[in-house]
């Protein structure tokens, strides 16, 4: 009785598995935290070599991070965070019913923010590591003390950053589904779950972030 | 949908204040010359800022028993794997190696 009341009072939205919109909320949550614990272990398996081949080629490590440009690094943490409130509202806008254009507007503007920590990350950082000589495997020339470890140092550089630019890109398709899905008027107080999971993804991505800042940038000091 | 916080805007705001004035502490504090303190302290302000993201944005403050489990369990995963590696290799050279071992098994070389 009470599976027939809920499925038509919700349809289309409610799966069969589950009693109420609140539970299948719940579990799309879980399945999400998972997932993040799973990628915790995948970059973290990655900080942990970077950790223990700083340990071992500090001088290298060090000389290598005081070619990054702090200010564009902590440029692009700014954006990120401003990204991550962005997207809060966004979930925010759906959980108190806004109208779909506030929602598509917060989604919008995250999506511009993701792109434009691309956008600095290729253009200003990338290409000028390219143009001084630091891609390891391309194009790595450095005449001073220690090369080998400063090339090892880029090699943790670009493979860290381009896993996590992987992520953003990704996050930035997640969003253009999202965002067609609120065109549509999909989401709504009783339903706004891919909203929410999307945005816990987004805002790991950003603590992936708020880690390589200092990690890559600042730890040691300039 | 019952039972689902809505955290006011004014949190989201004041948390992303925070954040953006850690990010430029952590950032000032790189100039400051202060040895192993740098790299204490550039490590704690990102542990504050992931918890602010955490707690608010991800709305881990808010969550039931089950998914902070999964959150912690996550934490605590990286916390094992980052101990045992590095109690491995930081504490290799505490002790000689004994002269029957041969070259082959010698440890590689500190900078």
């Amino acid at each position: 009785m009470s599976e027939t009341a809920a499925t038509n009072a919700h349809p289309g939205l409610l799966e069969k598995q589950f009693e109420s919109l609140q539970t299948q909320h719940e579990a799309r949550k879980l399945g999400m935290w998972i997932f993040l614990a799973t990628e915790v272990m995948f970059f973290g398996g990655v900080l942990t070599a970077y950790t223990l081949y700083r340990e071992m080629y500090l001088p290298g490590f060090v000389q290598g991070s005081h070619f990054l440009e702090v200010t564009w690094g902590a440029v692009n943490t700014g954006v990120l965070i401003l990204s991550s409130l962005t997207m809060a509202l966004a979930v925010r806008s759906a959980q108190v019913g806004a109208r779909k254009l506030v929602t598509l507007g917060f989604l919008g503007i995250t999506m511009l923010l993701g792109a434009a920590f691309l956008a600095i990350k290729f253009i200003f950082e990338w290409r000028h590591d390219y143009v001084e000589h630091l891609v390891p495997g391309i194009d790595f020339t450095y005449a001073g003390p220690h090369p080998a470890h400063v090339q090892l140092f880029f090699c943790f550089y670009f493979f860290l950053t381009g896993l996590h630019a992987l992520h953003l890109i990704i996050g930035i398709g997640i969003l253009a589904v999202l965002c067609l899905m609120a065109w549509r008027g999909r989401f709504s107080p009783q339903y706004y779950s891919s909203l929410e999971v999307a945005g816990l993804y987004w805002h790991f991505v950003d603590i992936v972030w708020i880690f390589l800042f200092p990690l890559l940038y600042l730890i040691g000091g300039r | 949908m019952q039972g689902q916080h809505i955290v006011p805007v004014k949190t989201y705001v004041g948390v992303f204040v925070a954040l953006i004035l850690l990010a430029a502490l952590t950032t000032a504090l790189a100039y400051v010359p202060m040895g192993i303190g740098n790299t204490v302290a550039a490590l704690a302000i990102a542990v504050a800022k992931m918890a602010l993201v955490a707690l608010f944005f991800m709305h881990m403050r808010y969550d039931k028993g089950l998914t902070r489990i999964v959150i912690i369990a996550g934490l605590m995963w990286l916390a094992i794997m980052i101990t045992l590696t590095a109690s491995d290799e930081f504490t290799r050279h505490w002790s000689p190696i004994p002269s029957n071992w041969g070259p082959a098994i010698s440890m590689p070389q500190k900078q």
